[in-house]
């Protein structure tokens, strides 16, 4: 399976009044065409700048980025508007990633427009319907408004959005966290539909472990702007190897009875992103710390044949 | 026999507005023992938090009415009280915690003064006194009672979070009626959150009204289960009975719509539709138009609730033998 | 998939537009006091298109043997110094204040929007430049800036649109600059930047439809203000020349028999009263029925 989009030790910084937001710290990964990888982490992990700066919605400030196989980090003007025809983004809030002021049918159009797709009136009238019957959106609601419309019918209207200059590539970035349960499985059998008839690759960003699960082949980790371990879906859930990602899944609310669940709680919170220096960035709240882990930054290395972890004492922490 | 702490009888709370009535609450039942958790499930528009807006009087009136019902707490009808009465209730008796720690608290006060505050609003003591049990009370939630005269936005949202449940606990209430405390935290802050109120709650023996749409959650820390769908109570019971006799079907169907932590299944069985309008609700039962086991007996009159086991009563005039998990 | 929708009655698209301009006239209806305001400027509205219509064109006609007469069946509302009509003079003066007035915020508005969109889409280093230009503007209290653009470029309705224009300019730059500082981080901008749309693209239809409410109601409040500016620099001579009719020139004639003949002074002042407080109203109620985030 070709590599549709690789990344390479990709930066993102931010300059605040207080120093530099390691937002996106030295990330790596592939992901092959047609599968999707899931990015899981908690809030202020980077996750949502990671799919903003893969897809070049924002610049990056180190690193590169290839699609198909082409360096992209740099591109701009009308290489980049040609770029965006193939990378798509769906946004997490279906209220406020779509404009109040145009109906659905305007909405699902401006792709179109933009890119010039159709000849006519007509035929773009006929692309707006064929798309909307793709997301499962009656054509009665074309005139529609959002506020009008719930949030499940909301992101389709982002779905459809997405999918109307049929890209290879969508970053997804929590489509899903802000609809009911009931919804959210709807939108999710919506978007494992699509994958499988256009051959969509995904970047699916969620802080939702039973949700990534479910969707992702691949599954990258990341805490404070680093990725601390990758895996695929299926190995990462029968044994995660990084405290962190040990803790994370353990802290996951499971709907099933158990007698005594064992907890891994983690201390304290979450700390800040600026100015980090060389020091594992869990080495604050991890329960396994050691005076290596405050002086230097643990590699990704593969622990475990395509298990990758970025830990100094994964061996010894796992028994392995 | 256990001790009844709340219990809800028949309760209706309509919003009018001049364009429409939204029926919100459609007359639910509820017990909570002494002691217990209850956890109330359901879904964005279900009728959750007007329920718990609904107990502690504070429905926004206008255009929110109780249209009819009773709530007994401790012996005594919460209707049928004065808003003076009411006031010395909440906080006191029975408090609340919202789901949005970060618009919970009041950015221009100190985090001290605004647990000292609800301290003061319901016991006679002196300033100082106030602010020793202040102190005491962050610490028994986890935070530095140094920190007392830091401002909220100093704490991330998880200490927010602990400082509210500070604030909510302050006097001692017998029920704690806490709206989706954790949906707004990171998991890992969820589950210190979940622990802390495990631990809370046997330590000063209250009882809690758990509003969350996650079954998760429930599973571990509620006693009992209501779920709620267009207002009204569809399917009541333990633990036990919620998660593995679940009857009725749009239980069911939210079980089928949460992805398997355990083991990773092809594809999720999701409820078809949407929940009605509760400005528009249909005749007969609400679930009527999404249920996979709907006949034409369910779209009209009243639909009865049944008690297919001790303690487990379930709103369906249809239940097959397709419950069982 | 395709025949599927071949059959699809693709007119269904066209259905039934939903109005939100519905929503938006209901909720304005029920505002008393915009309603009246409303009412008052359609009024006005109605003698400026025409005063021919409802008081003749005698604006001008001079009856020195019947000067400073007051009401009476003639002469509804009086006459004036030079014995001409008062309720005529104050029909065609609504004219002169609405024209020049809309002419001048229809300028300041066009200007401004501009200015404040780029200013507050881009923000940094524009953003400081435009605003520190748009700051001296503002600096110079309108009146004053009426007067030295006139004395310096001579009494005429252009000029005086001119004046009041460039006035009326710095408010609404700076009420666009905010609603666009709030709109321009919303994820839907994002989305739009994600999709393709280039910035002008994003300007006109993402950021401005979504930043209309303040600007609209920045017209109504910018028209009272503007009828002010236009009675001030009339009244002290620097406004429309003689013998346009226009109610801060009435009211300086009346200055010297205000204690014998109060009523050319009291005429023109409560029409422009009238008029400030009607647009003022409109403009509030305007305001509340413009906010689409009423939640129910």
């Amino acid at each position: 399976m070709a590599t549709l989009v690789e990344v390479k030790n990709l930066k993102k910084y931010f300059k605040t009044p207080r120093g530099y937001l390691h937002a996106v710290d030295d990330i790596s990964f592939k992901i092959e065409q047609g599968t999707t990888l899931g990015v899981v982490g908690e809030s202020g992990c980077g996750k949502s700048t990671l799919g903003r700066t893969v897809i070049r919605l924002l610049d990056r400030t180190s690193g590169e980025i290839y699609f198909e196989g082409k360096d992209i980090s740099d591109v701009k003007g009308a290489q980049l508007k040609a770029l965006r025809e193939d990378m798509q983004m769906i946004f997490q809030d279906p209220f406020s990633s779509l404009n109040p002021r145009m109906s659905v049918s305007q909405l699902i159009a401006e792709p179109l427009l933009i890119y010039k797709k159709c000849a006519n009136k007509e035929e773009l009238n006929n692309q707006i319907a064929k798309l909307m019957d793709t997301v499962g959106l009656a054509l009665r609601l074309a005139d529609d408004y959002p506020h009008e419309l719930d949030g499940g019918r909301r992101q389709r209207i982002g779905v459809a959005r997405a999918l109307a200059l049929s890209p290879k590539f969508i970053v997804c970035d929590e489509p899903v966290s802000a609809l009911d349960v009931s919804i959210q499985a709807q939108i999710i059998n919506l978007m494992q539909d699509l994958q499988e008839e256009h051959g969509l690759t995904y970047m699916f960003i969620t802080h939702d472990m039973s949700v990534v699960r479910h969707v992702s082949d691949d599954i990258l980790v990341m805490y404070l702007g680093s990725m601390v371990e990758f895996a695929d879906s299926e190995e990462m859930f029968q044994r995660q190897l990084h405290p962190y990602t040990q803790a994370l899944l353990a802290a996951v609310p499971i709907p099933i009875i158990v007698a005594n669940k064992e907890r891994i709680l983690i201390k304290g919170e979450i700390t800040s992103p600026i100015n980090l220096g060389n020091e594992c960035r869990f080495a604050k709240r991890c329960p396994f710390v050691k005076e290596k882990c405050l002086h230097e930054i643990p590699p990704l290395l593969e622990a475990v044949p395509g298990h990758f972890v970025a830990c100094h004492y994964v061996k010894e922490i796992n028994h392995l | 026999m256990q001790d009844v702490i709340l219990e809800i009888k028949d309760l209706t709370i309509y919003y009018e507005t001049d364009k429409e009535t939204v029926k919100a609450v459609n007359g639910i039942n509820l017990i909570i023992n002494k002691g217990e958790t209850l956890g109330l499930v359901g879904e964005t528009g279900a009728g959750k938090t007007t329920t718990a807006l609904g107990i502690l009087r504070l429905v926004p009136d206008p255009p929110g009415k109780i249209i009819s019902g009773e709530i007994w707490y401790k012996g005594e009808n919460l209707l049928t009280k004065t808003e003076d009465e009411m006031r010395k209730i909440r906080g006191h008796e029975i408090s609340m915690i919202f789901q949005d720690p970060m618009t919970a608290l009041n950015p221009v006060l100190t985090v001290g003064e605004q647990i000292s505050e609800a301290i003061l609003l319901h016991q006679d003591i002196s300033k100082k006194d106030a602010m020793i049990k202040t102190m005491e009370m962050m610490e028994l939630v986890g935070i530095e009672g140094i920190r007392h005269s830091e401002y909220p936005h100093q704490f991330s949202g998880g200490m927010k979070q602990r400082i509210v449940i500070a604030i909510a606990l302050a006097c001692d209430p017998s029920l704690l009626l806490a709206d989706e405390p954790t949906t707004a935290l990171d998991v890992t802050i969820q589950a210190q959150v979940i622990d802390l109120i495990q631990n809370l709650k046997k330590k000063m023996n209250m009882s809690m009204l758990l509003i969350t749409h996650d079954l998760g959650v429930v599973a571990e820390i509620c006693d009992k289960v209501a779920i709620i769908y267009g207002g009204q109570i569809v399917e009541f019971g333990d633990l036990e009975q919620i998660f593995n006799h679940t009857k009725h079907p749009y239980t069911i169907g939210l079980f089928g719509s949460i992805p398997n932590f355990k083991k990773k299944s092809h594809r999720l069985k999701p409820i078809n539709g949407l929940m009605p309008d509760p400005a528009n609700l249909p005749d007969g039962c609400t679930f009527a138009d999404r249920c996979p086991n709907v006949t034409e007996h369910c779209r009209s009159g009243m639909i009865e609730t049944i008690e297919v086991e001790p303690g487990h009563f379930v709103k369906c005039i249809n239940l097959l033998e397709s419950g069982d998990r | 998939m395709a025949e599927k929708i071949e059959k699809t009655n693709i007119e269904s698209i066209k259905v039934a537009k939903h109005s939100q301009l519905r929503d938006i006239i209901h909720r304005f209806a029920k505002n008393k006091a915009a309603v009246l305001g409303f009412v008052i400027i359609v009024i006005f509205v109605i003698c400026a298109l025409f005063p021919a219509q409802i008081a003749g064109t005698g604006y001008k006609v001079q009856d020195l043997k019947n000067r400073y007469q007051p009401s009476s069946s003639e002469h509804i509302l009086g006459t004036d110094e030079l014995g001409r009509d008062m309720f005529t003079r104050i029909v065609w003066g609504s004219r002169t204040s609405l024209s020049i007035g809309m002419l001048a915020i229809l300028m300041a508005c066009v200007l401004g929007v501009t200015i404040g969109t780029i200013a507050g889409y881009y923000g940094n280093t524009v953003d400081n430049i435009l605003m520190r230009i748009i700051d001296v503007l503002m600096a110079v209290p309108n009146v004053l800036l009426g007067i030295s653009i006139v004395a310096a470029l001579g009494n005429s309705t252009n000029v005086l649109v001119l004046a009041i224009g460039l006035g009326s300019m710095p408010a609404f730059a700076r009420v666009t600059r905010s609603a666009v500082i709030m709109v321009r981080d919303m994820e839907y901008i994002e989305a739009a930047r994600a999709t393709g749309a280039s910035d002008a693209r994003i300007m006109w239809k993402y950021i401005l439809p979504n930043s209309l409410a303040p600007i609209i109601v920045q017209v109504s409040m910018g028209l009272a203000t503007s009828i002010l500016t236009i009675s001030g620099l009339s009244f002290i001579g620097l406004g429309v020349p003689a013998p346009t009719p226009e109610w801060g020139s009435m009211l300086s004639s009346g200055r010297a028999v205000i204690r014998d003949y109060p009523h050319i002074i009291l005429y023109p002042g409560i029409a422009i009263m009238l008029s400030v407080f009607a647009f003022n109203l409109f403009g509030d109620g305007l305001r509340d029925a413009l906010d689409p985030r009423l939640k129910s």
